[in-house]
């Protein structure tokens, strides 16, 4: 430190060190301190106009009202508000009309494609192509009807298919003959068919029943669909579906979504599984 | 210490302080006021200014019963005379976007920031403001005194003259550029009527404030720090780029004109260090020291020595457009021989033929189609497979067509759901879902070709056409 300054002229503080090291008193520039104020203010308009300052249970609201889950709720509102005209259409139609409707059976569709996602597709398949052992929905062959009102119906109500076990009545050239027929398409013409009583849920042309269920026996979409066609006709002919004194027998259930969907919901989704490609 | 200095010969270091005085950097805090000559690049420039009329008076062409020009963002449309697009033709202004980054490539690489110096808006509204600022307030050299000068009525008065009449270019500004975007006729109805919504209301507001600020206070430090294309453009200069360029050759060393001295006995180059090239500079900076990224090319340097040249009886072009090689007693290459124009004119005719393409394929009508693939393929119950397939068709005109579907494709195909004509929708897209069914014994493969056609008449008796090809998909 000294009196005289060597370095004059360049707005040094004074303090020099070793001879010529110093320090100096450069000011930041004014445009950053503007901006550094004008941040400032910024901060105690923000806290005024908006909500801020947490306490214990509480925080401060700030005038203008505005809250993040506000505006997220105001949007909600508005997506609301144009489904509203659609879904109330929806409650007080059938499901037919619905589908007759362009704009409303579009807009059915639409909105169906989450509930088909979350309640459907976990046994049939996202779009309804189907599992092993769960029946397509995009095709055209259906046990219980494929109108939409049979659809309805079915998600409602739940469907339990019912075979009898055959494999005691039956001997076992008599169970590969039938199956035999099953495979060819010709189970009608097979004498067995008659004189063992399948027609009684088949139907006298093996197309099968759709009051009952039963499954056509003639057309290319089979319910039990392996690999190897015969085996998979004679274990269905021996073992029968949800027969109850048979622990091997097929399951085939389809639980009632009544009480898990709303009637709306339920039309909704017969309206987008006619759509999917079979409605009739 | 004083042991270390006295080791060091003042020579070099004299030479380190002598390159460096060259280097004075304006971050803002001197504001540059150019002299205004006349000359041949002053009216080149005055006529290259004139481009941006287009910008001011463009909107208010008409085509038909709307604007010639608008770029309707909320209704996603553009509209450029004929021809409008849809987010569907965006492709085009991507190739469009190209095609202008590599033009300002090439132009660079040839001849410098031509588009600085002569085209780009902040020197344009800067050149028109300065200009202003010196009809108000008078030459260079009366501005400084005046900025200098306590404030009294008159300088008020100069002063608030000159800010109307910024404001009002930036007023102007702000609304044209806005009418690019919103039908100018609309624009103006709602700015007199005061029911202008709030976002025209906004960009209007955000350009007086920008242009004004830009133009008015930033001026070249915005060339200098905020424009990343200065940057970029820099670097595109190579020794063949013609740029306004001092003859160092012929100039140094600089001398004042002496008087009473015979040509013949002068011993200084041609420089008469008069300055006059630095005081016309409207970035403030010294061509004699070279290409610089200050320098905007803006050749006004060249108008100021060309006129001091004259008077003082040597031969003009002391500062000139010349590449670096010729300066310096080589040959530039031949811009026919440069690889880098022959690359960017490949991109250049690959961005132009393809908006060329793009404009001549544009359709009224325009078909997608989108093949389902949850599940890819569906067996019937007669043993025939079917395909579900989306079809997307836009609609360009603004008036409802009715267009027929059909598929040609595998053998016996059968359609469900377009037996009938599907009303499309204006200026949108109508989605359509179709079903094909193939009896699987025609089906020669996995996957085969599927195409389909839509059909339709505009009112104006215009045949409209579409068709897209997809796949057929069925079991292996």
């Amino acid at each position: 430190m000294s009196d005289h300054n060597p370095f004059p002229g360049e707005n040094n503080t004074g303090h020099i060190w070793d001879d010529n090291i110093r320090e100096l008193a450069n000011p930041i520039p004014r445009w950053w301190m503007i901006g550094f104020w004008a941040s400032i203010l910024w901060v105690v308009g923000y806290g005024i106009l908006y909500p801020m300052i947490p306490s214990a249970n509480d925080y401060t609201k700030g005038v203008t009202g505005w809250s993040q889950i506000g505006e997220f709720q105001q949007g909600v509102d508005e997506v609301e508000a144009v489904r509203a005209q659609f879904e109330e259409q929806i409650a007080v139609k059938s499901a037919a009309e619905i589908l007759a409707d362009d704009g409303l059976s579009t807009y059915a569709v639409n909105s169906a494609r989450v509930l088909f996602g979350d309640n459907c597709a976990a046994c049939h398949g996202a779009g309804g192509a189907g599992n092993s052992g769960f029946p397509v929905l995009a095709d055209d062959d259906w046990l219980y009807g494929g109108k939409v009102e049979n659809i309805s119906l079915t998600i409602t109500n739940g469907r339990k298919g019912m075979m009898t076990a055959q494999g005691a009545l039956l001997k076992p050239e008599e169970v590969d003959a039938l199956a035999t027929a099953i495979v060819k398409g010709t189970v009608a013409d097979e004498p067995l068919y008659k004189t063992k009583a399948c027609f009684a849920c088949h139907g006298m042309d093996a197309k099968g029943n759709q009051a009952l269920g039963s499954a056509n026996l003639t057309d290319a979409v089979w319910r039990f669909d392996e690999e190897d066609r015969l085996a998979s006709a004679k274990y269905t002919i021996i073992h029968g579906v949800n027969a109850p004194n048979d622990p091997q027998s097929r399951e085939a259930v389809m639980p009632s979504f009544k009480d898990r969907l709303s009637e709306s919901d339920i039309k909704k989704l017969s309206v987008y599984v006619y759509k999917l490609g079979g409605g009739q | 210490m004083n042991d270390i200095q006295n080791k060091i010969p003042t020579s070099s270091v004299d030479e380190l302080y002598a390159e460096a005085g060259h280097w004075h950097i304006n971050t803002g805090e001197e504001t540059i006021h150019a002299k205004r000559v006349k000359g041949k690049w002053r009216t080149l420039k005055w006529w290259a200014n004139s481009f941006w009329l287009i910008f001011f008076l463009g909107p208010y062409l008409r085509w038909d019963d709307r604007q010639a020009v608008l770029f309707d963002i909320p209704n996603r449309q553009f509209h450029i005379f004929g021809a409008t697009l849809l987010p569907q033709d965006f492709f085009l202004l991507a190739l469009l976007l190209l095609f202008f980054a590599i033009l300002l490539a090439v132009v660079t690489a040839v001849a410098g920031r031509v588009w600085c110096g002569f085209f780009c808006f902040q020197t344009i509204w800067t050149d028109v403001f300065t200009w202003i600022e010196e009809k108000f307030e008078g030459a260079p050299q009366k501005r400084r005194k005046l900025e200098n000068a306590p404030w009294n009525f008159a300088k008020i008065k100069t002063k608030v003259y000159k800010h109307s009449l910024w404001l009002i270019i930036s007023v102007l500004t702000g609304i044209s550029f806005t009418a690019w975007f919103v039908d100018a006729i609309d624009l103006w109805a709602g700015i007199v009527s005061f029911e202008l919504g709030i976002v025209p209301l906004a960009f209007i507001s955000m350009f007086i404030l920008g242009t004004y600020i830009l133009a008015g206070f930033m001026r070249e430090q915005a060339c200098f720090w905020l424009c990343p294309y200065a940057r970029i453009q820099g670097v595109m200069i190579d020794n063949n780029t013609v740029l306004p360029t001092y003859d160092f050759i012929r100039g140094e060393p600089r001398g004042r004109v002496k008087k009473g001295q015979k040509e013949e006995d002068r011993t200084t180059g041609d420089c008469i260090d008069c300055n006059q090239c630095v005081a016309v500079c409207p970035t403030g900076v010294d061509i004699r020291n070279g290409q610089q990224e200050g320098c905007i090319t803006c050749a006004l340097c060249i108008d100021a020595c060309d006129a001091v040249m004259e008077k003082v009886g040597r031969p003009k072009g002391l500062i000139r457009y010349e590449s670096l090689d010729d300066l310096e007693g080589g040959e530039s290459t031949p811009i026919y021989k440069r690889g880098r124009v022959w690359v960017y004119c490949g991109i250049l005719t690959f961005a132009l033929s393809g908006i060329l393409y793009g404009l001549a394929t544009l359709d009224s009508i325009q078909l997608k189609v989108l093949h389902d693939r949850q599940p890819l393929f569906v067996m019937q119950s007669d043993g025939s497979i079917q395909n579900k397939y989306r079809l997307k068709m836009l609609n360009k005109l603004k008036e409802p067509v009715s267009v027929t579907i059909e598929a040609i494709g595998p053998k016996n195909l059968v359609t469900v759901g377009i037996d009938k004509p599907v009303q499309l929708k204006p200026g949108t897209v109508t989605p359509k879902d179709v079903f094909v069914r193939v009896p699987r014994s025609d089906l020669k493969a996995e996957s085969e070709n599927i195409k389909f056609i839509i059909k339709g008449e505009s009112s104006q008796g215009q045949l409209l056409r579409s068709d897209r090809t997809s796949v057929f998909i069925g079991p292996k």
